[in-house]
């Protein structure tokens, strides 16, 4: 009986041992892992990121396209004029060299142009480093579409009808990938690597940069890895490995 | 001279009290007329007293009684709310459903269309056209419950009033 009641206390001690693990002031292990509640704002603590990885990523699929659009309400049509927040890109070396395909959309920079340049502050960084258009103050100058040197910007030229209710988007202004902001906000992962994910390519992975025991984190660690156009020092939140 | 121009100072001043007063008056009689307009016909919404020839917006709420807030309160200051809310969920990713747009709609939203605008008897439509006021939130926003929801019913995580 004696010894049941130990192994007991042992196992209770160590419960709240790892509950107390604290990862920095006011952050705890324990926190990360249950998620953020809806009253808690985003916190510094987070940075959300993505791993895109093109050796494994098929040329002829594009389920994160297609989930993207439905996820978004987007209408999925490639006009010059119609929005579209992450595409497939191709890449082959002219010299003979294999091709190589992978999915581009907005890079959730650290340092993003589009708010250095926004006129409005419509554009704006997010605590966990989500990069969003606040479309109540969003004016349709489309400097952003501009200053953003992934191309991965849209104006909704066209009056929009049947909206998502979770994306809520309308004639004349700006838009890009929010991160599936909505979706991160209760615990879930974006839709493009949800479906990645399903197809069995794996080839996106979503995780907190910020958080060295991630599995993010820890294959940037781990393999060599890049991002698009580093010459800009714009340290975008979305990382490509095997480009 | 130092007389005439007392005199004159003070026939000035008298002139733009005057003046000042008049202007005063004016504008609490206008006032007046303005409160009594806009204080008369909001709770006008409200009440359902006996047949009036003054035309009044058609505010069909299946739930009495479960809002948010109160009802008058309501009446007055949910623009404020939802922009205060707005602004939580934008910028700082504030998810509650107390106070959001979403929860507005999926409660209020008519049981016979599904809506809360489209209509002259919609929730939100029926009374925005009675106090002519533009309603810009559903150019961009879905004026129905998100899939899932039943219409007419709060969303999870709110606490009626």
């Amino acid at each position: 009986m004696s010894g049941i009641d130990h192994a007991r206390r042992q196992i209770l001690a160590w419960g709240a041992a790892m509950a107390g693990v604290t990862l920095a002031p006011g952050v705890t292990l324990f926190q990360l892992a249950q998620g953020r509640p809806p009253a808690e704002p985003a916190s510094k603590a987070v940075r959300w990121g993505m791993l895109v990885d093109a050796n494994r990523c098929a040329s002829d699929c594009d389920a994160c396209v297609t989930a993207c659009d439905k996820e978004n309400g987007l209408s999925g049509a490639r006009t010059p004029t119609s929005a579209q927040w992450i595409r497939k890109v191709e890449l082959k070396d002219l010299r003979g060299g294999p091709a190589k395909s992978a999915p581009v959309m907005c890079q959730h920079c650290a340092e993003p142009p589009c708010v250095d340049v926004c006129p409005t502050g419509a554009s704006f960084k997010r605590a966990d480093g989500i990069v969003l258009v606040d479309r109540h103050t969003c004016i349709g100058c489309r400097y952003c579409v501009m200053a953003c040197p992934y191309q991965a910007r849209s104006f909704v030229h066209e009056p929009v009808t049947d909206q998502k209710p979770e994306v809520p988007r309308g004639k004349g202004c700006v838009e890009s990938c929010t991160l599936c902001v909505h979706r991160i906000d209760r615990d879930r992962i974006p839709a493009c690597v949800e479906a990645c994910a399903a197809t069995g390519h794996k080839a996106i992975l979503f995780g907190n940069l910020n958080d060295p025991a991630s599995e993010i984190s820890q294959r940037i660690a781990q393999f060599s890895t890049t991002a698009l156009r580093p010459d800009l020092k714009l340290n975008p939140g979305v990382r490509y490995q095997g480009l | 001279m130092a007389d005439r121009g007392n005199f004159g100072g003070t026939f000035g001043g008298g002139a733009r009290a005057r003046a000042r007063r008049r202007a005063t008056g004016l504008a609490f009689v206008l006032g007046c007329v303005l409160c009594g307009v806009l204080g008369g016909a909001l709770p006008a919404i409200a009440a359902e007293g006996p047949a009036s020839r003054v035309p009044k917006p058609v505010v069909a709420i299946s739930a009495p009684g479960q809002c948010v807030e109160d009802t008058q309160f309501m009446l007055r200051n949910h623009m404020e709310i939802l922009k205060h809310h707005r602004d939580q969920t934008v910028h700082q990713g504030v998810r509650t459903t107390q106070h959001s747009l979403a929860n507005c709609v999926a409660c209020h939203a008519s049981k016979a269309t599904g809506r809360v605008t489209g209509s002259k008897d919609a929730f939100c439509e029926s009374c925005h056209r009675f106090a002519a006021v533009t309603l810009d939130c559903f150019e961009c926003h879905a004026d129905h419950p998100p899939a899932g929801i039943a219409t007419n019913a709060a969303l999870p995580g709110v606490v009626p009033r």
